[in-house]
């Protein structure tokens, strides 16, 4: 399957498809900012206009987490594409925040998936 | 009944808390006291357990106790189930969690952690459960505070460094705030729990221990550790029951009972004329006895007697079911089923294996607590050996006892022991009375006797008696005694017929002897009224002769006068002349 979109490393975005991402944060914490930053990193290199990012702070309101069952920032949450995805820390990590939001196939099985 | 130093330091300790160190109720029968008061207050306190030890149960009865009985509001934090399940879960124990939320008296916050939904990336912290945990503490004005079982979060999130981090940040910021806080936590193959929270989270660990031997489970409970204060480091069982979380209250080993002077009577005059009237109120009596000696039978008479007197009673059985009991009662006849159905007798039966020593003692707390009775008939207290040892057997009878003896209870005990009296039970020392019943085979037949071994604080009778049970109930009867030995059943009735005859002959003499004397004495009666009459008569005679005697000298007197003065004699008349 090929795909138009920036992925030239195999990355799955159907252009209709819209990446609905939601970053639970409390306040401007460096942890936060950074999560903020790495996120926003992430998904211009490889969602490129067909991701959506809305930043929640939960200082202002705790109970906007409940429905997303939020214990821990800062939390993003892949709402769409189904199914829903939990990625909790600063996401520096970006091999791990790849694969966690599946902007990148796993690497280890071979044949199609 | 043994107590150490140690014990009574304990049990003197508990009851007096270090000063300086307020505590919070948490309202669980039993904890309390082995806690001096309850958990630190303002501090948290780790309740480490395996699954399905009790953990949720015990910090929801903190938090309900909290809220309805001392008016301090709670929080419950769970992190493995949705607050639906845990109402569902606990509205069987009478917990009604929508209630107490209603009237702002506990605010719940249910997180389902599920492990495969989360990935961590970096460094993160608890900041969503702090802020919305303020929030909650606030809304209600929570002095409690529940988390359950935080155990979970590590799984979830994969990094431990950070979780322990931020639990122990929580730990201090739930202090700062000044709520008493209960963590839960999963216990571990070798640490206390699997994390090792219990290092640095708590001033306060419980443990709760779910054991199975011999294929009987047993729940119990331990304070591992209260930081500055006192608390009782026995291992102590507990009771889920239908009213929740039950924790003995033990082994209060400070020997203080209510003490009366009232005698109860067991129904059977000849008994209770042995004892001195009956068992004293409050004390404790042993029935031991091999098979078949009438032990229950003497129980049923105590609950008969109890009930007529309007008294509420307990009968707990270990060896036959309620129906069989009340049958087997009939047919000496005590009808108990009434006073089942007059709703002062509770019947109570379990199958000693059912379960372990400590849960049929839990049992028994929770039914005097329920019952509240003024008399207490334990059936069979011996089976409870099963797949146990003496001494704990006698452990649990002993502690039967103080639990019941403390509630002023009096308890009639029934035990099988196999022939030799003393060796019986080694509860000697813990009853009061001790009746034994015992089975003499003589001349083909098996009769049952009965001793009083000891009866505390009375002149009791040291006679032995033959024990037997007749259609009409049981009856006390002398034994013969003499050079044969103890005669009972045929041998007495051949004695009590050989001793009517002796009795018939020796009456029959004395019969005829006394008539004898009857006679005699009608017959000197007789003699004496005829000697009576001899001696009035002679008397009479004499009398007669007197009087003649006097006549005829007054007469000559006369003459002699006449004839002197005929004769013109010169001396005086009457001034005596010559006679």
């Amino acid at each position: 399957m090929s795909r138009p979109g920036s992925g030239d490393d195999g990355t799955v975005t159907d252009p209709e498809e819209t990446w609905d991402l939601r970053l639970y944060v409390t306040g401007r914490s460096p942890k936060c900012l950074r999560a903020i930053e790495n996120l926003r990193r992430a998904c211009a290199e490889h969602l490129a206009g067909h991701y959506s990012i809305e930043i929640v702070d939960l200082v202002e309101n705790p109970s906007l987490g409940a429905a997303d069952q939020i214990l821990a920032v800062p939390t993003v949450v892949r709402k769409l594409p189904a199914p829903i995805r939990k990625l909790v820390g600063d996401l520096s990590d970006t091999d791990r925040l790849l694969l966690g939001l599946e902007l990148r196939p796993p690497e280890v099985p071979r044949h199609d998936r | 009944m043994s107590v150490s130093a140690g014990d009574v330091l304990t049990a003197l300790t508990d009851a007096a808390p270090g000063p300086g160190l307020e505590k919070a109720p948490t309202g669980v029968t039993g904890l309390d006291q082995i806690t001096g008061g309850g958990l630190p207050r303002g501090r948290v306190t780790l309740v480490a357990g395996s699954a399905g030890a009790g953990k949720t149960l015990l910090g929801l009865e903190f938090l309900v106790a909290g809220a309805r009985e001392y008016g301090e509001p709670g929080v419950l934090v769970t992190f493995e189930e949705s607050a639906a399940k845990v109402t569902a879960n606990v509205r069987s124990l009478g917990f009604d969690l929508d209630a107490l939320q209603r009237d702002g008296l506990l605010a719940v916050l249910a997180f389902e952690v599920d492990p495969g939904e989360l990935v961590a990336t970096g460094e993160f912290d608890f900041e969503p459960l702090f802020l919305m945990l303020s929030d909650a503490i606030e809304r209600v004005g929570a002095k409690r505070v529940v988390l359950d079982t935080v155990e979970v979060l590590f799984g979830a999130f994969g990094a431990d460094a950070i979780v322990r981090g931020e639990l122990i940040r929580m730990a201090r910021w739930l202090e700062g705030r000044g709520v008493t806080a209960i963590v839960t936590g999963e216990r571990g193959d070798r640490s206390l729990t699997r994390h090792g929270i219990e290092e640095y989270v708590s001033d306060c660990v419980i443990a709760l221990d779910h054991r199975v031997r011999e294929e009987i489970s047993t729940r119990r409970l331990r304070v591992l550790k209260y930081r500055g204060s006192a608390h009782g480091t026995n291992e102590y069982p507990f009771l889920i029951s239908a009213r929740g979380f039950f924790v003995l209250p033990i082994t209060s080993m400070v020997l203080e009972y209510p003490v009366f002077e009232e005698r109860i009577p067991l129904g059977i005059d000849r008994l209770d004329h042995m004892l001195g009237g009956g068992l004293f109120r409050g004390s404790a009596a042993l029935v031991t006895g091999s098979a078949g000696t009438g032990k229950t039978s003497l129980g049923g008479y105590l609950v008969n007697a109890a009930c007529e007197r309007g008294e509420r009673v307990l009968l707990a059985l270990y060896e036959e079911s309620p129906e069989q009991v009340m049958r087997n009662m009939r047919s000496i006849g005590l009808d108990l089923q009434r006073w089942v159905d007059a709703g002062l007798l509770r019947v109570w039966a379990a199958r000693p294996s059912a379960s372990g020593l400590e849960t049929h003692l839990a049992i028994l707390a929770r039914l005097i607590d329920e019952v509240a009775p003024s008399v207490a008939v334990l059936d069979g207290v011996a089976s409870l050996s099963y797949g146990a040892s003496g001494t704990e057997v006698a452990g649990l009878v002993d502690r039967k006892f103080n639990l019941l003896k403390a509630a002023g209870v009096t308890i009639l005990a029934t035990a099988l022991s196999s022939g030799d009296e003393t060796s019986a039970m080694p509860m000697s020392s813990m009853v009061d009375t001790w009746l034994m019943l015992r089975n003499v085979e003589h001349d083909g037949e098996r009769n049952r006797l009965l001793y009083v071994l000891k009866s505390r604080g009375t002149a009791h009778s040291n006679q032995v008696r033959e024990f037997v049970l007749t259609n009409d109930g049981i009856e006390l009867v002398d034994v013969y005694v003499g050079a044969a030995g103890v005669l009972t059943g045929s041998a007495r009735l051949a004695q009590q017929a050989a001793e009517r005859d002796a009795e018939g002959l020796q009456a029959e003499g004395l019969d005829r002897h006394r008539r004898e004397l009857h006679r005699n004495v009608v017959k000197r009666e007789a003699d004496l009224v005829a000697v009576q009459d001899q001696l009035d008569a002679e008397r009479a005679e004499i009398d007669q002769i007197d009087r003649r005697e006097r006549h005829q000298m007054a007469e000559s007197e006369a003459d002699r006068v006449a004839m002197a003065a005929r004769r013109w004699a010169d001396a005086a008349p009457g001034s005596g002349g010559e006679r």
